[in-house]
């Protein structure tokens, strides 16, 4: 399938505070022979309004996504969070939900729209994956996300223990029941120091924000990096740590 | 008794519960231990399964059937257990439903009842209810007796004593089993021994007997009780007096109904796959079982839960308790932090809807009490959707409150400013002057309520340059 032009939903984190996962989205893509897009309209998928019990301002921000990307062919967000509220929430909220049943997740796109699980990527470090809950279960992205990775050459794939069990962000369950959440993350990273894996990767950067900030917090040593990054790395251009 | 039981009264909201039961190091290794292990079983005993999709739509399907036609099902009910010699009570409320049981035991002469596991008398608070009449209630359940003995409270549905573990347990008993044997070790083998001679008296002289019920066949009058160690058929069949405490929504319409959820429910909470005690009585037959057979149809707010669309599905709940062990909450806090006999989960949607009216600030945490994870909607046998009526409660706990607390300014302002491209490029911008707040790209506190972040995780400083900044000016 030859896909004509292919909008980038950044996601809301993403354009904040990750701008490396957006760019690497946007070099991934038209390395695979993309036409990649970036409407300057967009902001927000209205998740985070959505799951602390704001539906309309949520359902403002959805007819806005509508709008803004419904002359795309696909739309491609790195985040399969984003991606849950856009395909499984917005027919709850809009009549016609025309741009959000062609949304995809990354390694969504990657696998079942442009059919490549081998991207070209170099990624030389030991890296394990964190599936997030709603790439999980609400996209079941599956293990679309892992051929991806094992695809990567010089990138050593270690399992992660009680991968599926969720890192305790949640969105504004992080900070209404901040001690539940420190301490389901306090688990969550018991597991990714035991890979002694020196990259954490997955498909959010909100999870990895979560998780990130207790790595961080700890010294523990374990970049926690976008799976975008790690596939856009390539030998010529390769992936470098934030300075 | 005030208002309709369900949630327990002096519970702290859920966040202030939760941090008392996460210092408690015993708890949770307690119920890491616990849930762990039952999570994989159940994963074991439904992969064995090729049908287990379908049995979970069936399950749904017949479950929203009746709650479609919630009346008609009831009634029918009613005919075929009159028909059969038992006797319908209609109870609007606990305490509507805690004065028959009351009235019932006294006219059959007794001062003391056995019961067998039931989550509805629970929720009204039967026991406390009893015991102010003077009427004492035992449980006989092993692990309601466990809680019981320790004068504590169930921490889950279907193991209420799974916060306990078997020295604990050992305690309890050797302190509160007055014929326990002095050298009493902790092997389960043991302490299931000794709880069978403390009951086994209770069982022989007991003339009253009150159960819950997992299902009630509408067309046949029958009802069912589901158990693992057989001291429900003791309560079912001994006693002359047979007093049935249900709540409306576990009727089914016919036999073959039963099937399917004979199926989900073993599997999904004992991973078991079939259940060892399965009850199963009709009316009173004469010369065989109790002389006397009365069923109390308890609403307690059930009526104002099927009127709300969304939340109704959490009256389809079979109280299987997999939504519980596959929980990261519930695995962290325990049941307790629920503050209410329905804990988890389903509990999180289930107590706030049955108390409606009654709804205070404990049980209007609960739908908050979730990283929406979805992992129980995954397991549920009969599909309940629980995060979308996580997120539905919150929609109605935010209706509730001032326009004008902090949360929804910020929500809206937040809103406002995402709704215009511009004016989200704006804040981006402002929110950009965390730099200054870090260190080495790192913001480790904030204000309140940003230190509820920072208390245990660092925050990256936002760049100098954002996405949609980089977009344009090399691609714009």
């Amino acid at each position: 399938m030859v896909v004509v032009r292919v909008a980038l939903f950044a996601t809301c984190v993403t354009d904040t505070l990750y701008p490396r996962t957006g760019q690497a989205v946007v070099r991934l893509l038209e390395r695979l022979g993309c036409e990649v897009d970036f409407p300057a309209a967009q902001t927000c998928c209205g998740q985070m309004h959505y799951n602390t019990g704001y539906p309309k301002h949520a359902a403002a921000l959805a007819a806005d996504y509508e709008r803004i990307f419904t002359e795309y062919d696909a739309v491609v967000a790195p985040s399969g969070s984003c991606v849950g509220m856009v395909r499984e929430i917005y027919p709850k909220l809009l009549d016609s939900t025309q741009a959000a049943i062609r949304s995809h997740e990354l390694s969504e796109f990657l696998v079942d729209v442009l059919g490549v699980t081998d991207v070209g990527a170099y990624f030389p470090h030991r890296v394990t994956y964190h599936p997030t809950c709603h790439s999980l279960r609400m996209l079941k992205v599956g293990d679309r996300p892992m051929r991806l990775l094992r695809a990567v050459r010089g990138l050593e794939l270690v399992e992660l223990p009680e991968a599926e069990s969720c890192c305790g962000f949640g969105g504004t369950f992080a900070i209404k029941n901040a001690d539940t959440s420190s301490a389901m993350l306090t688990d969550k990273i018991k597991g990714i120091t035991e890979t002694r894996a020196e990259v954490l990767t997955a498909g959010d950067n909100s999870c990895l924000m979560h998780i990130g900030g207790g790595l961080s917090r700890l010294r523990a040593g374990v970049s926690p990096v976008h799976l975008a990054e790690i596939l856009s790395s390539t030998e010529e251009e390769p992936w470098q740590a934030v300075a | 008794m005030a208002g309709r039981g369900v949630t327990w009264l002096g519970t702290p909201t859920f966040p202030k519960a939760a941090r008392t039961a996460l210092a408690d190091t015993q708890l949770r290794t307690n119920l890491r231990n616990a849930t762990t292990t039952i999570r994989g079983k159940r994963a074991g005993a439904v992969a064995e399964l090729p049908d287990w999709e379908p049995l979970r739509l069936a399950g749904e399907a017949i479950k929203d059937e009746v709650l479609a036609d919630l009346g008609t099902y009831l009634e029918r009910l009613e005919a075929a257990v009159t028909a059969r010699g038992g006797v319908v009570h209609w109870a609007r409320d606990a305490v509507e439903a805690n004065e028959i049981v009351l009235r019932l035991t006294r006219e059959a002469g007794a001062d003391e009842v056995v019961k067998i596991k039931s989550m509805a008398t629970a929720e009204i608070g039967l026991n406390e209810a009893l015991a102010e009449g003077g009427v004492q209630a035992v449980e006989t359940d092993l692990a309601e007796l466990i809680v019981q003995l320790g004068e504590d409270r169930p921490s889950h549905i279907l193991v209420p004593a799974i916060h306990r573990n078997r020295s604990e347990i050992r305690e309890i008993f050797r302190r509160e089993m007055p014929d326990v044997p002095e050298d009493i070790t902790d092997e389960p083998r043991e302490l299931a021994e000794a709880a069978r001679r403390h009951l086994r008296q209770k069982f022989l002289t007991a003339k009253v007997a009150v159960s819950g019920a997992n299902f009630a066949v509408a067309d046949s009058g029958s009802v069912v009780v589901v158990e693992s160690e057989g001291n429900g058929r003791m309560c079912l069949t001994l006693p002359e007096t047979l007093i049935t405490v249900m709540g409306i929504e576990k009727v089914v319409p016919t036999w073959s109904d039963l099937e399917v959820f004979l199926q989900l429910l073993p599997r999904s909470s004992t991973a078991e796959r079939m259940n060892p005690y399965t009850s199963v009585w009709t009316g009173v037959t004469p010369g065989d079982g109790p002389k006397n057979f009365h069923l109390i149809l308890l609403d307690n707010g059930r009526t104002d839960t099927l009127a709300d669309t969304v939340g109704r599905q959490a009256l389809r709940c079979i109280r299987c308790s997999a939504c519980l062990n596959v929980c990261p909450v519930y695995e962290r806090t325990g049941g307790a932090a629920y503050g209410s006999v329905y804990p988890g989960p389903i509990g999180a949607i289930l107590t706030p809807q049955l108390l409606g009216e009654d709804v205070d600030k404990q049980a209007r945490s609960l739908p908050y009490a979730s990283s929406l994870c979805g992992a129980c909607f995954e397991v549920c046998p009969v599909r309940i959707d629980i995060p979308e009526v996580l997120v539905h409660l919150r929609a109605e706990a935010v209706q509730a409150k001032n326009k004008t607390s902090p949360e929804a300014v910020a929500m809206a302002a937040l809103a406002w400013a995402m709704g215009d491209a511009r004016r989200w490029a704006a804040a981006q911008k402002a929110a950009g002057i965390g730099r200054l707040l870090s260190r080495g790209g790192r913001i480790t506190s904030l204000p309140w309520p940003g230190s509820k972040w920072t208390s245990s995780r660092d925050l990256p400083a936002p760049p100098k340059e954002t996405f949609r900044a980089w977009w344009r000016r090399t691609r714009g």
